[in-house]
């Protein structure tokens, strides 16, 4: 899932000072999941604005919402009617749930309440771990099913590299050495013969670096 | 012989080769390396220009490398492959060839969170292996990393990396040295040695796969100057390994910076008595004009003249 | 047994200390509360096994949100007592009324504006 994390309050607060009414949209998709952005936590957003407002004097309504997710058209659809009387439109989905509300309602006010932060799974309740580097060429087979693009701190494809001690990275004793860890799953599955292949160097332009990604599926496309 | 270079020249002919390193200066002037470069040059066979080391914005390795050479020493230009992707690497490379440099080490280099721009992005479009790989590939081949080729002056670097025998796994360090020279190394630079018996086992894991008769292995060492950079080096560096007995010796030391060169000299009289090893690296962090009393007591000066 | 307690305290029971929320406690003050306390079940008595340490989180949770919003976070606690320690209640809402006077009214009652809330409906 796609993890973010709330902005400061007050980070929140100063891109609607001049707003007198506002909707709050959560998202029950992954960002309810981890906790940041969904029924509850909106709630509690629009009240701590309203508290903050009301103790400057100058207060604030607010309306609140949670689509079932941002990030598909058909469940921004609905809030149309919400929308219409607010100055502004606090998004508390990740980054993709942002810019879908502001491409809808184009002239409304659109703005992020959260952090968008990364892709990974909860290790524990209350703790969540980045997993994939969404580097569009997975190369996970190759290295024991960890991933080095964005668990290895310098993202090496033939590590590891001179910084590695005692299982962790040079970058944090709290951070695992992910070439540690590929090191001992294939020593583990009798595979370390695999890890004397030099890599190639990666095509990022599958990555983010070849611009804006799109997935085409034709045939479930209607019309 | 397949580069200009000198260093390549004495290793090849069988001489136990003397590197050291110079760290280019937080500002604009080339006073200090030229003066460090003036003092090095007849006592070392070649000298390392760091490249922004730990990650702190220095005085650029290629230039520095070109006011070294007017000074009448070879330099080793580091790359590391944590700022520049690779048009960048090549289009230096390329300039830094051009410029007379022979020598190329190649490195990852250490993380942006260690240096003075923290907030930086980087970069690790190709990782140091790959480096290697590519530089070989573009004089052995004539091709770009793309893989178009070049049609002439295809640059003809020596092509180093280095190996840092105190990381872990340990048992994968010698593996890794390997697959660096199948991907086209010619010489190695270690982390510096303090733990002397690691050292050696890893070099009896070198000689098993036979790989001391490929490549030329430069052990480093770095005469510390007080208990306390001992101290540092153990504790708050990672892939280090400093025995407490270096720090202990060291703490007593009537003169701690006298004893940090007897250190320093010990250690390579002992490292020239291991098979395999063919020369030394001498990192004197900071501290550049103590190297050629060490060059001197440790019996390898003067340094052999190759044409 | 009937113990003297600050008559200004408005009880709100719930099943267990463990199913206070976020919005519970931020309406509290929204509708004018001076002060919030949580009176949960002692450590390691909690029926639900884990009920009151949840609350307890939560509560310093909205404490801290409490000191972001410049509300201050002094104004709510936590309390642990069983049912049996009626004198503790008392002892406890004279010590957190005695605070909250401390600490004067409410800010939010000075300038209550009515609350504005609107609940749309999930589509």
């Amino acid at each position: 899932m796609i993890i973010a994390q709330q902005k400061p309050i007050k980070d929140i607060a100063a891109m609607i000072e001049d707003c007198k009414k506002v909707l709050l949209v959560g998202c029950a998709g992954c960002v309810t999941v981890c906790l940041s952005g969904g029924e509850k936590e909106t709630e509690v957003l629009a009240s701590s604005l309203r508290i903050m407002r009301r103790l400057q004097g100058n207060p604030l309504e607010t309306v609140t919402i949670t689509a079932t997710r941002q990030c598909d058209p058909e469940y921004i659809e609905p809030l149309e009617n919400l929308v219409k009387d607010v100055d502004a439109i606090i998004s508390l989905a990740c980054g993709v749930g942002v810019q879908y509300l502001a491409e809808r309602f184009h002239d409304k006010w659109v703005v992020p309440a959260q952090n968008t932060m990364f892709v990974g799974g909860s290790r524990t309740h209350g703790v969540w771990e980045e997993r994939c580097g969404l580097c569009g060429d997975c190369i996970l087979h190759r290295t024991g099913g960890i991933c080095p693009i964005i668990r290895c701190s310098k993202s090496i494809l033939n590590g590891p590299c001179g910084g590695s001690q005692y299982g962790k990275c040079e970058i944090s004793k709290d951070v695992d050495c992910a070439w540690q860890l590929i090191y001992d799953r294939m020593k583990a599955l009798g595979k370390l013969d695999k890890l004397m292949e030099i890599q190639p160097p990666k095509d990022w332009s599958k990555s983010r670096d070849g611009g804006p990604r799109k997935a085409i599926r034709e045939d479930v496309m209607i019309g | 012989m397949k580069t200009e270079s000198k260093l390549q020249k004495l290793l090849d002919s069988g001489h136990f080769a003397v590197t050291a390193e110079i760290g280019p200066p937080k500002h604009a002037s080339a006073h200090g390396i030229r003066h460090h470069a003036q003092m090095l040059k007849d006592y070392v066979d070649a000298t390392n220009i760091t490249d922004c080391q730990t990650a702190i914005v220095r005085l650029s390795s290629i230039a520095s490398a070109v006011h070294i050479l007017d000074c009448g020493l070879e330099p080793i230009v580091q790359m590391t492959c944590r700022d520049r992707n690779r048009i960048a690497i090549q289009s230096d490379l390329l300039g830094a060839y051009s410029l007379g440099v022979r020598n190329l080490l190649c490195l990852s280099g250490d993380h942006q969170k260690f240096g003075n721009e923290p907030s930086a992005k980087n970069v690790y479009d190709i990782d140091s292996i790959q480096l290697i790989y590519l530089m070989r590939r573009m004089r052995d081949e004539k091709l770009f990393f793309s893989g178009e080729p070049i049609k002439e002056h295809e640059p003809r670097f020596f092509i180093g990396a280095v190996a840092n025998p105190f990381a872990d796994p340990f048992e994968f360090r010698v593996a890794r040295l390997e697959k660096k020279v199948e991907a086209g190394a010619e010489f190695i630079q270690t982390q510096c040695i303090f733990d002397m018996e690691r050292f050696e086992r890893f070099m009896e894991m070198v000689r098993e796969r036979g790989i001391h008769e490929r490549v030329h292995i430069l052990a480093g060492v770095t005469p510390l100057k007080s208990w306390r950079a001992a101290k540092y080096l153990q504790t708050s560096v990672s892939g280090m390994i400093v025995p407490d007995d270096i720090v202990e010796r060291l703490k007593k030391a009537d003169d701690p910076k006298r004893e940090g060169i007897e250190i320093c000299i010990e250690q390579i009289k002992h490292i020239r008595t291991i098979p395999g090893v063919h020369g030394v690296h001498i990192m004197a962090i900071a501290w550049e004009e103590v190297v050629p009393e060490i060059v001197e007591r440790s019996g390898l000066y003067p340094r052999p003249k190759v044409e | 047994m009937r113990l003297q307690y600050s008559s200004n305290i408005r009880i709100i029971e719930m099943p267990c200390s463990g199913t206070i929320d976020h919005r519970v406690l931020l309406q509290a003050f929204e509708d004018g509360a001076d002060g919030v306390f949580v009176a949960g079940c002692m450590e390691g008595d909690c029926h639900f096994q884990k009920g009151n340490y949840r609350a307890k989180k939560r509560v310093n949770a909205v404490k801290k949100l409490l000191d972001e919003i410049g509300l201050g976070g002094d104004r709510l606690e936590m309390y642990n007592l069983s049912a049996a320690m009626g004198p503790r209640f008392a002892e406890i809402a004279n010590e957190m009324t005695e605070r909250i006077r401390q600490l004067g009214p409410s800010p939010l009652r000075k300038n209550k504006a009515g609350t504005s809330r609107k609940e749309g409906d999930v589509a």
